[in-house]
């Protein structure tokens, strides 16, 4: 399997949102490439008639009443908000200008 | 007094039922080692003195108007720093969480108050868990109470070099592919990584979901049993909580015994990048096993080659997708909002500032791995492995009883050996993740000391899922084996601080 180069470490930053810095860009390119090199290995195992297991335990939807019970009070809720404003999170501008 | 500190769990208990102490003398006897050590051990990001002194006069409240006591009531604790603690910060270990005051109590926070057991502060560890030698804390690396200079495992190296260090006789690690077991065996500690879903995950923050879990940490078999009887069984607030009886661990640390037991030695566990003086004392430990009665029985697990490469791509996968909640919008850290900037371009300082370097390389694994063109290659083969791993412990469990290996492949390593070299980083739990991967239960427990270095190492015990039981029955027998040819516990062998 290919490895990665710099530009798509660069592009996987963007879509995770981490502003990373040209110096680790550089490190973590390298680093990356090896790590992903090793782990490929993976391929060698993964045959057709294998199928996959995402979960320890067979997973099923976990259901309770839909009745009032105790939680958080909006100042609780509130308390480590970085910004508020009349009891909401403050959040900087989502949608540009026009 | 100052012999409070060297007590187990079972005895500081007693002690305080009996009235021979009381709560606070105990929980002051631990503050007051707290203080004269840890600035050069390093096991504790924030020491809750109030809150544990209010929790230790509690219980002799208690005791005083004679209401019954817990088993573990009056028994202080080092509780991991992935825990939420209402009122009390909890950080990951990570700059994006500095600060941050929990609003609310994580179930096993809430079951360890309800225990009467003293918390007394939050202990170091790899950011976000991620990372096998506590190195990746934001706020500095903890030293190993057998050599300072050296690593004391991770990511809960913290909570089990307050252990060596005896300033908590119990501690609560999580384990998402060693995090309690390779700390435990190169600190010289016990540490109980449960079945998957044993213990509730609500308020632990989240890594690797699939593969979290809490579990508990102690310097003899029989305290890891009494804790994990405090903090297991079924938790609403958990989807993934089993809801089943808590296996009887207690009853069976209590027993120890491995008379007629089926052993299984994984003959993958050997070899290349295994210390010599780990193996030889394992081989040890199984013969050992033998002479206590037990049938060893070797074992070939072929898929384990491939489970060090499947976990390094599941749980960066979970946990690009887990971390995203990290965003500076609700809670934590926020960074460059000037009335400029949008919220995108605020999320994307804000996390490039607040998460280092193994957090980071992480989320752009997983983003990588579970990107459109590779998922299949990577992420997708990486669960197929999962279920050969899956495979390889059920054959073994048809064979055998019990499977013990090597925790570690190594004693702890000098701090910075491995710092910047992330592979030989992982390499630290090729024998602790398939338990993961599989969710199944596991110990670490001390068995000697490496000839080659004096350092600890761990001997594992690996249980199907849903008897943890057996680790405890088997773990107890091995250490009582081993202390009577020792004549003494191995912590006694540490130097002091």
């Amino acid at each position: 399997m290919p490895g990665i180069t710099r530009e798509e470490v660069a592009h996987l930053a963007r879509l995770a949102r981490l502003e990373l810095t040209a110096e680790e860009l550089d490190h973590f390119a390298g680093q990356l490439d090896d790590i992903i090199g090793a782990v490929a290995r993976v391929a060698d195992v993964a045959t057709e008639d294998v199928p996959p297991t995402s979960h320890p335990l067979p997973l099923t939807n976990v259901m309770r009443p839909d009745e009032v019970r105790p939680g958080l009070t909006a100042e609780q809720a509130l308390s480590g908000a970085p910004a508020q404003e009349q009891q909401r999170f403050k959040v900087p501008q989502i949608l540009g200008e026009e | 007094m100052t012999d409070l500190i060297r007590l187990t769990a079972a005895e500081l208990a007693a002690r305080v039922a009996a009235g021979d102490v009381s709560a606070v003398e105990v929980a002051e006897a631990h503050l007051a080692r707290i203080d004269a050590i840890d600035e050069k051990v390093h096991a504790f990001l924030h020491v809750d003195r109030a809150g544990a002194l209010a929790q230790a006069r509690a219980v002799d409240d208690k005791r005083a108007k004679g209401e019954p006591l817990g088993p573990l009531a009056g028994v202080p604790l080092a509780l991991k720093d992935i825990f939420t603690t209402e009122g009390v910060p909890t950080t990951v270990g990570s700059r994006i969480l500095e600060g941050w005051i929990p609003p609310y109590d994580a179930t096993v926070t809430k079951r360890l108050k309800e225990a009467g057991i003293v918390i007394l502060g939050k202990t170091n560890m790899d950011e976000f868990a991620m990372g096998s030698s506590t190195e990746n804390s934001a706020y500095g690396p903890t030293g190993n109470p057998w050599d300072l200079t050296r690593i004391p495992g991770g990511s809960g190296g913290g909570s089990a070099a307050s252990l060596a260090s005896f300033q908590a006789p119990l501690a609560i690690g999580t384990d998402t592919g060693g995090s309690i077991r390779q700390p435990a065996a190169v600190t010289g500690t016990v540490g109980v990584k449960p079945t998957y879903g044993g213990v509730s995950r609500y308020g632990m923050v989240a890594f690797s979901s699939s593969l979290d879990q809490g579990g508990p940490c102690a310097r003899t078999v029989l305290d890891a049993a009494l804790l994990h009887a405090v903090i297991a069984g079924h938790d609403p607030m958990d989807s993934t909580s089993i809801d089943a009886p808590v296996p009887p661990v207690v009853e069976a640390a209590r027993a120890g015994s491995v008379a007629g037991l089926r052993v299984g030695v994984v003959k993958e566990f050997r070899g290349e990048g295994f210390q010599t003086g780990v193996m030889r004392r394992f081989d040890e430990a199984v013969e050992l096993l033998r002479e206590l009665g037990a049938e060893v029985v070797e074992l070939s697990c072929p898929s384990f080659e491939a489970a060090l490469a499947a976990y390094y791509l599941i749980a960066p996968s979970e946990c690009s997708s887990n971390l995203a909640r990290f965003d500076a919008m609700r809670y934590g850290l926020r960074v460059g909002d000037d009335g400029t900037r949008s919220a995108e371009d605020v999320t994307a300082l804000t996390r490039e500032a607040g998460f280092g370097p193994e957090v980071k390389r992480r989320i752009i694994l997983g983003t990588y791995a579970l990107s459109s063109g590779y998922y299949d290659a990577y992420y997708g083969s990486a669960q197929k492995a999962r279920t050969l791993v899956v495979r390889d412990f059920a054959r073994a469990f048809e064979q055998v009883d019990v499977v013990v290996a090597p925790t570690t492949p190594t004693t702890a390593f000098p701090i910075g050996e491995r710092a910047d070299d992330p592979m030989a980083m992982y390499r630290a739990d090729l024998c602790t993740i398939p338990v993961n991967l599989a969710g199944n239960a596991a110990m670490s427990l001390p068995c000697g000391l490496a000839p080659e270095d004096g350092l600890p190492v761990g001997l594992q015990i690996i249980a199907p899922a849903l008897a943890d039981d057996r680790l405890y029955r088997v773990g107890a027998a091995v250490e009582a084996a081993f202390q009577a040819r020792w004549g003494h516990p191995i912590l006694e062998e540490a130097p002091a601080l």
